[in-house]
């Protein structure tokens, strides 16, 4: 059954009109119109789709759309701010950490939460808090130094 | 399909009274439904805003932690860590920190999986399930409430609000030990869990021992106390691994062999027994076992 009801992503909400057994992640997709968000494995274990429900991480491929109202998401697009980069976004960039970028904006979501829970997080901190995400490219090492580097940079 | 977002505790039980069928993280029944495992429930309703359901602290007969309690809280809730302390070792383990934010206790206990990790802890530190229904409420003991992979004893109409646990006697503690093959994302390939409480003397006094991914159910061994008593934690965790064993009914897939599930099952009771009895004589052994002293991983 179709149910319309607002979603709150990056502080706006949006109407949607969607059948209750939509993703949330299709719905920010095709509904919202945002596409930093991907779909990779649709199975929970690669973490390209991982978004912010109130502040904590979460598979959006395998979370319902209309059990998110009332919450308040963050994507990809919501971490800048204004026209400047996050500084997990402008690490990733220095230190290489992005190849092909498809798993780059889910590594961004999960090391955002991490940092906003943990101040000066241990290397191994870093690995359990990048743990649900999958890169096929960079090998990781330098994904890992750019959280660790924006770690350091926060403070 | 219809989707109900329930406000309080009885609204929820009159929507399953009515047919529908609880959501809580849906990280069990939301992934399951997408895998084509099985069909997403025509009626749900989702019960992760009934805020009383979340919370841990003294209940009827016990400590109660709520069924909405998440697996992120459960690793690091002071309380859970210092009394419960194998339940927490068993939560840090869970899938990775999205599956452990989103994901909780009554979740995990009334998927029922033989393979779930908050199940052999909870066995050996005696939690009962608190149920209720709209006709009213019932404590079922653990080994009564599983009755086959993914089946309970639990009512259509019943929602599990939390479980109860008594606080151990001085001079106890409790360890949860997996094997996986890799350090996050994992499904136990075997798992065990030890509650021990030390005598003046550091033998055992008394001890249980419960085994996950091994039988239908998770497995409490019997003949532990007995086996156990009276030896010094060394030779306890060895007794202990031949019983894990001999009562292991393991099956073979691909993820390993009936036989190396019975072997590997007597070496995590024995890691675990091992970790309980050194909590118990006030090591701080950080939680989870696993990281902490590399006695889980391949
Ligand atoms: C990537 C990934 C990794 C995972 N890793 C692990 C792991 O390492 N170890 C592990 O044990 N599990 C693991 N799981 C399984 C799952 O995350 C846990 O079992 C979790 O605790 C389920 O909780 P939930 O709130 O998401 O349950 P849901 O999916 O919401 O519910 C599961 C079942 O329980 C029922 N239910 C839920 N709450 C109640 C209640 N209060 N009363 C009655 N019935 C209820 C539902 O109707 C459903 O049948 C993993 C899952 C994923 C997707």
């Amino acid at each position: 059954m179709s149910e319309s009801f607002d979603l709150e992503v990056n502080g706006v909400a949006y109407p949607v009109s969607v059948d209750q057994s939509r993703n949330l992640l299709s719905v920010i997709r095709e509904e919202i119109g945002l596409t930093g968000t991907k779909e990779g494995c649709d199975d929970c274990e690669c973490g390209a789709c991982m978004v912010l429900l109130d502040g904590q991480p979460v598979n959006s491929c395998s979370y319902l759309a209309v059990q998110a109202q009332g919450r308040s998401i963050t994507t990809v697009e919501g971490v800048m701010q204004g026209d400047e980069m996050h500084v997990l976004q402008r690490k990733l960039l220095e230190e290489g950490g992005v190849q092909c970028g498809f798993c780059t904006p889910g590594m961004i979501m999960s090391a955002h939460a991490l940092l906003d829970r943990t101040a000066n997080p241990t290397p191994e901190d870093v690995r359990i808090g990048l743990s649900g995400n999958l890169c096929r490219c960079t090998g990781y090492a330098k994904i890992l130094a750019a959280v660790e580097h924006a770690a350091a940079e926060l403070g | 399909m219809s989707f109900l977002i329930a406000e309080s505790l009885d609204d929820a039980l009159a929507a399953i009274a009515a047919g529908a069928r609880p959501i809580a993280g849906g990280t069990d029944l939301v992934v399951g439904a997408r895998h084509g495992k099985e069909a997403l429930p025509d009626e749900l309703v989702a019960i992760d805003r009934i805020d009383q359901l979340a919370e841990i602290g003294p209940g009827p007969g016990g400590i109660r932690i709520g069924a909405l309690v998440t697996h992120a809280t459960l690793m690091t809730d002071p309380l859970v860590v210092a009394e419960f302390t194998a339940l927490a070792d068993a939560a840090a383990l869970v899938g990775s920190p999205s599956t452990r934010h989103v994901g909780t206790l009554g979740g995990n206990v009334m998927n029922a999986s033989p393979a779930m990790d908050t199940g052999a802890p909870l066995m050996v530190l005696g939690a009962v399930a608190d149920l209720q229904s709209v006709g009213g409420s019932r404590s079922v003991p653990l080994d009564e409430l599983w009755t086959g992979p993914g089946t309970t004893s639990a009512q259509a109409d019943e929602l599990l609000i939390g479980v109860t646990l008594s606080s151990a006697p001085q001079r106890s503690g409790s360890a949860y030990v997996r094997l996986e093959y890799r350090r996050a994302m994992e499904i136990a390939v075997v798992g065990a869990a030890a509650a021990v409480t030390l005598g003046d003397d550091g033998t055992i006094a008394a001890a249980e021992v419960a085994l996950s991914a091994v039988a239908p159910t998770v497995l409490l061994v019997e003949g532990v106390g007995d086996a156990l008593v009276g030896r010094d934690p060394e030779s306890a965790a060895s007794a202990a691994a031949g019983l894990a064993g001999e009562q292991a009914s393991p099956i073979s897939d691909l993820r390993a062999s009936d036989s190396y599930r019975r072997h590997c099952v007597g070496v995590m009771a024995k890691r675990a027994v091992v970790a309980a009895a050194r909590r118990a004589a006030g090591e701080d052994i950080a939680v989870p076992v696993n990281r902490s002293i590399g006695i889980g991983a391949a």
